[in-house]
């Protein structure tokens, strides 16, 4: 099996559904000629010609709005968004528009399109190219939120919100397009949305994330079983709707939960997760949940002490990770 | 003996009698929508009184079951040319089980309904615009040789959604009429305060289509417009911009009180040009109505809109439980 990075799976995820499927279609800024700011599209225009590699006009509405009347008749659009920060003019057309086409027309009409968006930072993108705009799509029902933090599950998860029935968002983290790699099948393959992942087994301490902190978590973990602590390491892959089941079975296990995104931690998906330990799992509890987030601050600063103090890192989970193991 | 302009434009003496029998009919659905409103029994009408000649003349020069339609909420009198029926408006006023839009989901004027193509829509106004581009753009890459029509409101037109769109498809040079409802208000707020351009028609040259701008109260004349727009569309030249000038005859909704922001005197001298009564003047003059046909029309539609409120009335409501189902397709 090849190692790949984490971008390239998203643009094999992408290569391989548009042979497979000829209604599956990119549109974007810049994904044509330039191949995407971050080259997620490199290659596709050559391979599938500029009908359905569409280099679109500067409108993030337009892009995703476009893609939901494509997708309403037929077609299977993917929608890319440059940055996550840039998709609050497209809010109303997915939140209003595609979430909702189903369940308002009586399953008459659904809504097939995929919206991809980079997120997070660590790239001295600032406030604009570095946000974690997540916890504003996970309550939106009729929408479904994807996050991966691996190759493998990229290309999965992907190819699997390309065939869904109904909107994905799929969030990218930015910083884990070519620090992560991993092994991953050229043949096909899909993984299910809506199921978390089991990153690594442990006895001692549960601890949640996805995105780019969940690969923190995974080197701390590494760190703390030198000392002994066994951390059980859950990685949520879907972050709407959440896969409660996962959640309270990683939380029941060892009774004590630490919490980690990069996105701010005041109305994050944190919360979200922690309510759903704290409804069905108290009496397995052996400490208060944890949550080791972002700061309340608006945005991630260009400066870049201030970028590092806003970051998480190993040694940022580590440490909560051994405080939580010794509560 | 007066020209038969109908004819002038490629419109036959039975289906001008047809287009006047849709414009009745959707006159006579909302005017009972209201009367049922006032008695308690529907919650909310959303009205299409003043625009039936723009809508149906519009949907006369689209091909029913080839052509698709992305509506806005006054779109009653489009809707019913494409197959909506008295019974399916009624059904959707009560909010019963079986409303072809939305299962009583959403409120009246949200029309939808694969088997009409008509796309469903939602409340925030002109989101409609970029989906019919994209539905356009769908059936370009499919080879396929329908026409896309995105109708809305002059306020709407204010909407990036309207301009990213219309944007969108004339670069793309996508079949698409934007056909824009000027009826004078944005509930209160009157044209003036809502465009520093002459007219909405204008808007076109910025997105490189053409802009026209049609006496809304006239059907053969905004079929004249619509037929031009809809040829150019199938011959791959591109978009249309049409504004239909009209006036929105009563207040914007069952919720609104119009005396407030305009006065009688304006509403009384617009109704003058009540495109009904205007049209069935045409129809007159040119020997196509009479007392008698013209009773027996309206006789037709009282049955059908009596009939439609029975039924309607009558029917089932969703089951409460039915709040949970179709948020996925799997």
């Amino acid at each position: 099996m090849a190692v790949i990075s984490f971008i390239d799976a998203i643009t094999m995820a992408m290569r391989e559904e548009m042979r497979r499927d000829p209604n599956v279609f990119v549109l974007g800024e810049d994904v044509g000629v330039r191949g995407g700011v971050f080259r997620a599209t490199n290659g596709l225009i050559e391979e599938f010609g500029e009908a359905r590699v569409i280099d679109t006009p500067l409108a993030e509405s337009a892009i995703v709005g476009v893609g939901i009347g494509a997708a309403a008749y037929g077609m299977r659009p993917i929608a890319e968004i440059q940055f996550a920060d840039f998709i609050m003019p497209a809010v109303n057309q997915i939140v209003s528009e595609a979430a909702k086409m189903r369940y308002r027309s009586n399953n008459d009409w659904n809504c097939p399109i995929t919206i991809r968006a980079p997120f997070g930072g660590g790239v001295h993108g600032a406030l604009y190219h570095s946000q974690s705009v997540e916890a504003m799509f996970t309550n939106v029902p009729g929408l479904k939120v994807v996050a991966p933090s691996t190759p493998y599950d990229a290309k999965g998860l992907l190819k699997a919100a390309i065939r869904d029935d109904d909107p994905v968002l799929f969030f990218e983290h930015k910083r884990c397009y070519r620090l992560i790699k991993g092994e991953v099948p050229e043949h096909d393959y899909v993984l299910p949305i809506g199921k978390a992942d089991v990153k690594r087994e442990g006895t001692d301490i549960t601890v949640i994330s996805y995105g780019l902190t969940l690969h923190f978590c995974l080197q701390a973990a590494e760190k703390l079983a030198q000392e002994g602590i066994s951390a059980h390491v859950l990685d949520l892959r879907t972050l709407y709707p959440l896969d409660k089941e996962a959640i309270i079975e990683a939380a029941s296990k060892t009774g004590k939960v630490l919490i980690v995104h990069e996105d701010n931690k005041e109305g994050g998906v944190g919360g979200e997760v922690a309510a759903i330990i704290a409804e069905h799992c108290l009496f397995d509890l052996d400490a208060p949940i944890k949550r080791l987030c972002g700061p309340d601050v608006p945005a991630m600063p260009y400066s870049p002490p201030m970028e590092k103090f806003f970051m998480l890192n190993p040694e940022k989970v580590l440490e909560a990770m051994r405080e939580l193991a010794n509560f | 003996m007066t020209t038969k302009r109908h004819e002038q434009v490629g419109l036959t003496d039975a289906q001008v009698l047809d287009m006047y029998y849709y414009m009745l009919l959707a006159r006579k659905i909302d005017e009972r929508q209201w009367l049922l409103n006032r008695a308690g029994k529907v919650p909310f009408v959303i009205s299409c009184q003043g625009q039936e000649a723009a809508q149906v003349g519009a949907a006369f020069a689209l091909e029913k079951d080839r052509d698709f339609l992305c509506p806005y909420y006054r779109d009653l009198g489009l809707v019913l040319v494409f197959g909506q029926t008295a019974r399916d408006c009624m059904l959707s006023a009560f909010a019963k089980a079986e409303d072809p839009n939305s299962g009583g989901r959403q409120m009246p004027g949200h029309f939808g309904g694969k088997k009409y193509n008509i796309l469903t829509g939602s409340s925030p106004v002109t989101t409609q615009v970029p989906h019919a581009v994209g539905m356009a753009l769908a059936g370009k890459m499919q080879n396929k040789d329908f026409v896309v029509y995105a109708s809305f409101g002059e306020g709407s037109s204010n909407q990036g959604d309207f301009h990213e769109g219309a944007n969108f498809a004339g670069v793309h040079k996508l079949p698409v009429i934007f056909f824009c409802e000027n009826n004078k208000y944005a509930i209160s707020v009157p044209l003036k305060k809502q465009l520093a351009c002459e007219s909405v028609a204008d808007r076109a040259i910025g997105y490189g289509f053409p802009g026209v701008s049609v006496d809304g109260n006239d059907p053969i004349e905004v079929y004249r417009v619509m037929k031009e727009a809809v040829d150019r569309a199938r011959r791959g030249e591109g978009p249309t911009l049409i504004e239909a000038v009209m006036y929105r005859l009563v207040p914007h909704s069952s919720d609104d009180d119009d005396r407030v922001y305009r006065t009688r005197e304006e509403v009384e001298e617009a109704k003058k040009k009540d495109p009904l009564i205007v049209f069935a003047a045409y129809l007159r003059e040119v020997g196509l109505l009479d007392e008698n046909t013209e009773a027996d029309m309206l006789a037709r539609v009282q049955l059908e809109v009596d009939e439609a409120t029975e039924y309607a009335e009558n029917a089932p409501y969703p089951t409460p439980e039915s709040t949970l189902t179709h948020v996925y397709g799997n």
